[in-house]
């Protein structure tokens, strides 16, 4: 095989054909270096940038009827909205839901993956359903086995298996960590103040859900990277139900109607002189 | 950081118990140290895990012994070691007050003293604290020194 050494000849053109004495041997060979000063970081500098930050605002939360879960749906390029109608929710199988942080395309891909190859073969395999435990445990080490690859991934599985209702926080670094609560995304602060302030353990289904809600809201009146519409997802014993999709905007004036207010100043009319 | 941490010790956890049921005897503390220094020095030039363990174990012919394993690496026997932000404050108050042949009673009053310490001087002090021992009856949970309740539903 004839191996490529044009990057080993030097920049240097040879001098004078008369010069006998380098007959038989190039110049010291060189190869070309990258044009930075950080040798040793410019390519995580480069994994940075196409790092899409988790412009998003999902929760969950764990209370007496199970488990909540609510997200919005807008998707963000730096300073552009891409997309008002993303599905943050993702169904991984009847009884199972992932939410979506980070980069869509690594969450819908390993979501899918998970609840096909992991969780199906497991039930196949073993004539029961996997526990939410276990399915996360296996996501969060495959996510590991990838670590300092670019992945980006915040996402929260929550189920219902055999111990009851399950919430699994589970991302790209390797973090896995079991809550009652949990919010992720740019958006997740605002939601935190809302979810936190309002949250008790016996609620009603609907009053969870105006919680969910109204803690999505929030944050999307805040943050810019979060916004569209507001899906809102119960999981049960008998399996996941989507209870609502409400464009944010519209419920801006549902809980802020606009009320006429009196008016100090008015200006009016000078007549023509 | 925190997914290094829990892979790399459940890693260690696995083995250890491995060699037990293996072997029919528990390995050393010396011996586990050794093992868990070696695993991240291997993967130090390639894949470095940043995790950093303090080691405390008790056999039977020599006592207890407490190991500090930095993350890359370093393997020392120590009296009294401390990882973290709040590192500086334990080992300093650890010194000033830790002599060998100290009761249970004295060293809870010199981790108190610590908690103390970190509490009132760390900015970004973690809330709850656990402590455990670790003597010829084995290892296990002494006291929580809790600040946030954890919720009922965890």
């Amino acid at each position: 095989m004839k191996l490529d050494t044009t990057g080993l000849e030097s920049a240097l053109p040879l001098f004078g054909a008369n010069c006998q004495m380098v007959d038989g041997f190039t110049a010291a060979p060189a190869f070309e270096l990258p044009t930075t000063l950080d040798f040793d970081g410019f390519q995580k500098e480069a994994i940075q940038m196409v790092k899409p930050a988790k412009g998003t605002t999902t929760l969950a939360f764990i209370f007496k009827e199970g488990v909540m879960v609510a997200a919005d749906s807008r998707a963000s390029m730096g300073g552009y909205i891409s997309s008002q109608s993303v599905k943050k929710i993702i169904e991984i199988n009847p009884y199972m839901l992932g939410t979506m942080a980070g980069g869509a395309a690594d969450c819908q891909f390993w979501h899918r993956n998970l609840g096909i190859k992991v969780c199906r073969l497991h039930e196949l395999a073993n004539k029961r359903r996997i526990s939410v435990t276990g399915a996360s445990k296996l996501l969060a080490n495959i996510l590991y086995s990838y670590r300092g690859m670019g992945l980006s991934v915040g996402t929260m599985i929550a189920g219902w298996d055999e111990t009851g209702p399950g919430l699994y926080y589970v991302d790209s670094e390797g973090g896995r960590l079991k809550g009652p609560r949990f919010s992720v995304g740019s958006g997740s602060p605002y939601a935190y103040g809302v979810l936190d302030s309002g949250y008790r353990y016996d609620m009603s289904i609907e009053e969870a859900a105006e919680l969910a809600r109204r803690a999505i809201y929030h944050a999307t009146f805040r943050d810019g990277a979060s916004g569209g519409v507001a899906s809102v997802y119960h999981v049960g014993p008998n399996g996941w139900k989507k209870l609502s999709g409400d464009d944010v905007g519209e419920l801006h004036y549902k809980y802020y109607p606009v009320t006429p207010s009196t008016v100090e100043q008015e200006m009016v009319e000078v007549s023509a002189a | 950081e925190i997914g290094c941490r829990v892979q790399f010790t459940e890693y260690i956890q696995k083995n250890v118990a491995l060699y037990q049921f293996r072997n029919g005897i528990p390995l050393t503390t010396a011996a586990a140290a050794n093992f868990t220094r070696g695993e991240l020095a291997t993967a130090l030039r390639k894949n470095p895990y940043q995790v950093n363990v303090l080691m405390a174990g008790y056999d039977k012919e020599i006592g207890p012994s407490l190991y500090y394993i930095d993350y890359i690496a370093t393997l020392h026997k120590v009296d009294r070691g401390a990882f973290g932000y709040g590192s500086y404050f334990c080992l300093a108050m650890m010194d000033r007050h830790y002599h060998s042949g100290m009761t249970v009673e004295e060293a809870i009053d010199l981790v108190d003293k610590c908690i103390l310490e970190i509490r009132s001087r760390l900015v970004v002090a973690p809330p709850n604290f656990v402590i455990k021992i670790v003597d010829k009856d084995g290892a296990r949970e002494y006291a929580w020194r809790e600040s946030v309740k954890p919720d009922a539903t965890a």
